[in-house]
């Protein structure tokens, strides 16, 4: 696997990982902007983060094979 | 009444934008079927969302997070904002390059070459269109139940169900693929924007959500709405098994196809957790208002706390306006209803004989035939089951834990040459059997559901904690049996792929081709 792969996964590994936010369960604060519990808060960032893991993968890993099959 | 004339006139446009597409569109099969693959970017992002917020997403996910609190965002929203723009990304393309290439237009069209046997696309065409019928079913309750609250009742819900399902019939009978996506894309842009002016006029009308945040959290019965008391770690955790249906749902995959150029996709699965988010927070959110509002609703009644909010805080107008926007989303049943016209016409009247015999122009005809029938059958099976189940339940059980189980069958297809038809065979019929056991534990346990927020209860004595009944689910020891379907399923096509013959290499070729023979091209 090349490194750029293998870092790529494991980043998609992580982000997937950080989904299960367990230290979140019983906190109903401290309140985001007064109306966010930490649990909907950090799962509002993590959107975020899913966007942002995305955009990592068209960058660095998008399947350009396909584009070229398109062309020929 | 005023709010329901509103939604009318909305109907109205919809169908206009449809006849419209209808007036752009040729007769041809890949025209009507797949928009003549054309989509550009930004219809194809608007397109593709839309097709997955259904009245699931709002009216169900805004009454669970009435039952269940804040939670319901992270459990449902959040991990789909991760994996279904991964799955577009890994598999959307992929499919969008086969489709291309080799003339697909349903993805049982693909497991029939890929596996060479007829059989299995024939299975996997019955598995999932079974699997489908719900969607739709769902989409029609949505309508009636959107159209009744907003009228006051004046509007009966079997009225608003018919309504709805002439609508969508009518433009997607005329505009096809084409009318499907316009419809979708404009639904889409609505209801993003009237979500969001929602929830601004309902937050006035209540004096800023912060006070109601406040009561719910001074009040020891609403507080744990605000935490994830109400979910089980296990099954927040098994919950993320969901999205994966997205990789095996017809309408999904027949959506891929319509991209212009691979490129398409990039700006669609970047935004997709944007869109997800800008959908769902709202959503939620009102749930939580509306347990601080109405508060004693039972499961099944607090899947229209979203329509209660409106009408009991905003304007008559405006209230029609986002009850349009509403609307919006529950008819995204349009392209569930297009994917199973499709597959009718293209994996059963196609494949065997009918497009040889009858020619193209008929087989058009027919998959606007198809959408008749499939309309009126939706309809029927929405009024048959109106006090039956949730909304929200009924997908779940029958259709997205069904689909996230067969997305080892699609992974194999496309990453693995080894895999065999036995081994998707195998997958296939494990997958049928669980939901036909969980249909039936269901229902045996139905007696022993305990109250939300009360603590599950083992089904069998004897097995322990094995079987566990929530308020609305079966467990196994705490876990969604998706989670079990989705390794038993990749555990069968593994298994019994390694031990049966593999495809001919003529085959393995044709879908990996050594990247000799592709410089060679």
């Amino acid at each position: 696997m090349k490194p750029r792969i293998f870092l790529l996964s494991a980043w998609v590994a992580l982000v997937y990982a950080l989904h299960q936010d367990f230290w979140n369960w019983h906190r109903h604060e401290p309140l985001l902007f007064g109306l966010f519990p930490p649990g909907l808060w950090y799962h509002l960032a993590y959107s975020g983060l899913a966007a942002l893991t995305m955009a990592l993968l068209v960058k660095f890993a998008w399947p350009a094979h396909l584009e070229e099959e398109e062309e020929a | 009444m005023t709010s329901a004339i509103v939604v009318f006139l909305y109907l109205g446009l919809v169908l206009y934008v449809g006849l419209f597409a209808f007036r752009k569109g040729t007769n041809s099969k890949e025209d009507f079927f797949v928009a003549s693959r054309s989509l550009g970017p930004w219809v194809f992002l608007l397109t593709v969302f839309g097709t997955n917020m259904t009245a699931f997403a709002i009216l169900g996910s805004s009454g669970l997070a009435y039952q269940r609190g804040i939670g319901v965002y992270g459990l449902m929203a959040s991990s789909s904002g991760l994996v279904i723009p991964l799955t577009i990304f890994l598999i959307g393309t992929r499919l969008w390059a086969l489709g291309k290439k080799h003339g697909y237009l349903t993805q049982v069209q693909y497991f029939r070459d890929r596996w060479e046997c007829d059989g299995i696309g024939t299975v996997l065409f019955a598995l999932t269109s079974l699997m489908m019928i719900p969607y739709v079913v769902i989409g029609m309750m949505g309508g009636g139940q959107t159209l009744e609250s907003l009228s006051g009742g004046l509007v009966p819900y079997w009225l608003g169900g018919a309504i709805v399902a002439i609508v969508v019939m009518l433009y997607v009978f005329f505009g096809g693929m084409r009318g499907v996506a316009w419809v979708n894309a404009l639904q889409t842009v609505l209801f993003l924007v009237f979500g969001a002016i929602a929830f601004v006029l309902i937050s006035r009308s209540l004096g800023g959500f912060d006070t109601i945040v406040a009561q719910l959290a001074g009040d020891p019965k609403t507080a744990p709405l605000l935490t994830r008391a109400r979910i089980s770690p296990q099954e927040f955790f098994s919950y993320s098994f969901i999205p994966l249906s997205a990789m095996m749902f017809p309408h999904m995959a027949i959506m891929c196809l319509t991209a212009k150029k691979v490129t398409s996709f990039k700006r669609t699965v970047v935004w997709y957790p944007i869109c997800i988010l800008l959908i769902w927070l709202p959503s939620v959110f009102l749930g939580l208002v509306a347990a601080q509002q109405f508060p004693g609703l039972k499961l099944g009644e607090s899947d229209d706390v979203i329509l209660r909010l409106l009408t009991a805080n905003t304007d008559v107008i405006v209230a029609g306006i986002l009850g349009a926007a509403i609307m919006a989303c529950v008819m995204a049943t349009d392209s569930q209803i297009m994917a199973l016209s499709t597959m009718f016409s293209q994996d059963v009247f196609a494949h065997y004989g009918g497009l040889k015999r009858y020619g193209e122009n008929t087989m058009v005809w027919m998959g606007r035939l198809f959408v008749i029938v499939i309309a009126v059958v939706s309809y029927l099976l929405a009024l048959a089951l109106k006090d039956e189940k949730s909304i929200f339940d009924l997908a779940i059980r029958f259709g997205f834990s069904g689909f996230a189980a067969l997305a080892p069958v699609m992974l194999a297809a496309l990453f693995w040459r080894r895999s065999t038809k036995w081994g998707a065979l195998a997958a296939a019929l494990w997958v049928a059997g669980c939901m036909v056991f969980l249909w039936w534990l269901q229902q045996h346990s139905l007696p022993l559901a305990p109250k939300p927020g009360q603590p599950p209860v083992a089904i069998f004595e004897s097995l322990g904690g094995l079987f566990q009944r929530t308020a609305m689910n079966v467990t196994i020891h705490g876990y969604m049996p998706v989670m079990f379907m989705c390794f038993g399923s990749a555990l069968m096509m593994a298994v019994v792929s390694l031990l049966t013959p593999a495809p001919s290499r003529a085959t393995i070729e044709k879908f990996f081709p050594s990247r000799g023979g592709r410089e060679k091209k």
